[in-house]
């Protein structure tokens, strides 16, 4: 075996057998070149820097409800102002800029949190079995029984005043059971390999087994699956924005942009258009690159 | 199969109590008095007030008032909201607006996921294909109330084919637009799953028997392709009709039909948590149900399933 392959390769000298047998290995290396990951890791990178740095993007001129006009007010897109101008008279392109924030950090806490969760109670059921598995895996039934926006809906009406950490809250409680179940079914899969069996044998114990051996094995799944989560729970908090559930002013986000441009469907279709624009694009964004990280981790699935 | 039912409606009941608790609690730990809200702008007499509060058991310990409620819905009785109206009845008044879109939209995504699946299957890796997993990557990927503006824009603003809003025009014109909306968006992932279904069935040596044995490509694909590749197809439609009822909630508002979910909406601003946990424990026992006749499902197309 090891012949062929540096025949194969003399070229290459000394790394040769790094780089031949595998398939999977030589696909890890070049991820980042395929067209898919290129596209949506730059939007999804675009995005994140769009939350965290929105001065960038705006020239580190005046923030979104500085400097308005309301003689202005609904104009359409001009070359001062690319993206025309809002109802309070301001202008949209700075909007719109200052309102990723709230649906990126939407997006990825509510996942982070989920997926944190899901990692520890999950390989606890599966690492541990009998009544604990049994009591979590009823508990992600009962929880998992409520449609989720239906709960997320009663939960945000607990608040009067809703800014982006009561609507993470309203969304994270609910965004586990399905992760949990997930994470469960990868850790029954690797808890009786060999060399769990020869940790266990050794004398390590139970906390040590999961966190060196069960949690880095069963880990990447439930990533993966969290990713992909991502796009949706920033449609979800956008969605209930826009019936008026979500997010509450003087919060800015694409939501509340959404919601405020119905009115003016006719008058001022920009309103519409360019928040419309931004969350598809984020969305697409979040969900392609969970797809492309997915069939890297499991080709069986594309 | 008797036992095993039966078995399986034993577990439906914790799972049931826990999720209605769950919503119980959180709609009762709601800020804000019901009885402030009822009344508005001229506040009760203090002795009314009493006398409501005893009426609605208000005063009690909270576990004693869920348990009240509990045992009433087993009864079948919802109880009353603060206008004296049975809650059950409230919510079948509303329930074949909801149902109605719902079953509408699940009837659209089955037709429109399993063709677009079925043919992105059977020619995997072809044009076909591509345009198949380029049109599920699309509606996964924008949000669905943003195909509902635009497509309430377009269609009803614009071309003025349907109604723009609202249910006057009846079924099914009040409701192509909102359950197409919704098919849409769900479409994609059933057709993604019959895809990915059928192209691991193809691929199977019972498959490479039946062609050896020299069956007819139609026989093929209908009688055995199709037929294994669909048993969790059929788990995922089950589970999504009941997904459906409570996902309606958002498109309800956006399109004003009055369901369960304008309903639901209204209630929770009116503090009217009779109503709020009666639309919940509805949905929970839907879904629950329809998680059960799925499974039951399982043993009809795949007759290795012994239940």
């Amino acid at each position: 075996m090891s012949t062929t392959i540096t025949t194969i390769s003399t070229s290459d000298g000394a790394d040769a057998v790094d780089r031949a047998p595998s398939p999977m290995r030589g696909a890890h290396r070049r991820w980042w070149l395929r067209p898919r990951f290129a596209i949506s890791g730059t939007i999804v990178l675009l995005m994140i820097l769009m939350a965290a740095f929105p001065q960038i993007f705006t020239g580190f001129g005046p923030g979104p409800t500085e400097n308005c006009d309301i003689l202005l007010t609904n104009q359409p897109p001009s070359a001062a102002h690319i993206f025309g101008i809002d109802i309070q008279g301001c202008d949209y392109y700075t909007n719109i800029i200052y309102g990723a924030r709230a649906s990126i950090l939407v997006g990825i806490v509510v996942s982070a949190i989920a997926f944190g969760i899901a990692a520890v109670v999950g390989a606890i059921a599966g690492y541990f079995g009998g009544w604990i598995d049994a009591l979590i895996s009823r508990i992600c039934d009962m929880a998992f029984g409520l449609p989720f926006i239906l709960a997320a809906i009663v939960v945000l009406q607990l608040f009067g005043q809703r800014n982006i950490w009561t609507v993470i809250f309203a969304l994270a409680l609910f965004s586990w059971p399905g992760g949990v179940r997930f994470m469960r079914s990868s850790v029954l899969e690797v808890r009786n390999r060999e060399y769990v069996q020869a940790a266990k044998l050794l004398g390590a114990s139970n906390g040590r087994i999961i966190k060196k051996h069960i949690v880095p094995n069963a880990i990447t799944p439930l990533l993966v699956l969290q990713t992909l989560g991502v796009g949706g729970m920033i449609s979800a908090e956008a969605g209930l924005t826009f019936i008026g559930i979500g997010l509450t002013p003087p919060a800015v986000s694409w939501g509340l942009q959404l919601a405020a441009a119905r009115d003016y469907i006719d008058a001022a279709p920009h309103l519409l258009i360019f928040p419309a624009i931004f969350l598809t694009v984020t969305v697409l964004g979040f969900v392609l690159f969970g797809e492309a990280l997915r069939d890297e981790f499991d080709p069986k699935g594309k | 199969m008797l036992g095993y039912t039966l078995r399986r409606i034993l577990q439906m009941i914790p799972v049931l109590l826990g999720a209605t608790f769950i919503i119980y609690a959180l709609t009762f730990l709601m800020p804000g008095d019901p009885i402030a809200a009822l009344t508005g702008e001229r506040p009760l007499p203090e002795a009314t007030v009493a006398q409501i509060r005893q009426a609605y058991h208000l005063d009690d310990p909270f576990f004693v008032q869920y348990g009240n409620y509990i045992l009433g819905v087993f009864r079948g009785d919802f109880g009353i909201d603060f206008f004296g109206r049975p809650v059950l009845d409230l919510i079948l008044e509303r329930l074949p607006v909801t149902f109605a879109l719902a079953v509408t939209a699940w009837g659209l995504k089955l037709v429109i996921g399993l063709v677009i699946g079925v043919y992105g299957g059977l020619r995997a890796g072809k044009a076909a294909d591509h345009f198949a997993l380029v049109f599920t990557v699309l509606f996964m990927g924008i949000p669905g109330f943003v195909i509902a503006l635009g497509g309430q824009t377009y269609f009803g603003v614009h071309l003025g084919w349907v109604d723009p809003a609202g249910i006057r025009a009846g079924w099914p014109m009040a409701f192509i637009l909102p359950a197409l909306v919704m098919a849409l968006e769900a479409a994609a992932g059933l057709a993604r799953l019959t895809r990915t279904s059928l192209v691991d069935v193809l691929r199977a040596e019972y498959l490479r028997t039946a062609k050896a044995k020299g069956l007819s490509p139609q026989r093929i694909i209908w009688g055995h392709a199709l037929r294994n590749a669909m048993i969790p197809v059929v788990t995922y439609l089950g589970l999504s009709l009941a997904g459906m009822l409570g996902g309606a909630v958002i498109i309800e508002a956006i399109f004003n039909l009055p369901g369960i979910g304008g309903l639901m909406v209204a209630s929770i601003n009116n503090k009217e948590g009779t109503v709020v946990v009666g639309i919940a424990t509805l949905l929970v026992l839907v879904y629950l149900v329809f998680n059960l006749l799925v499974d039951l499902t399982y043993g009809l197309i795949d007759p290795r399933v012994r239940i």
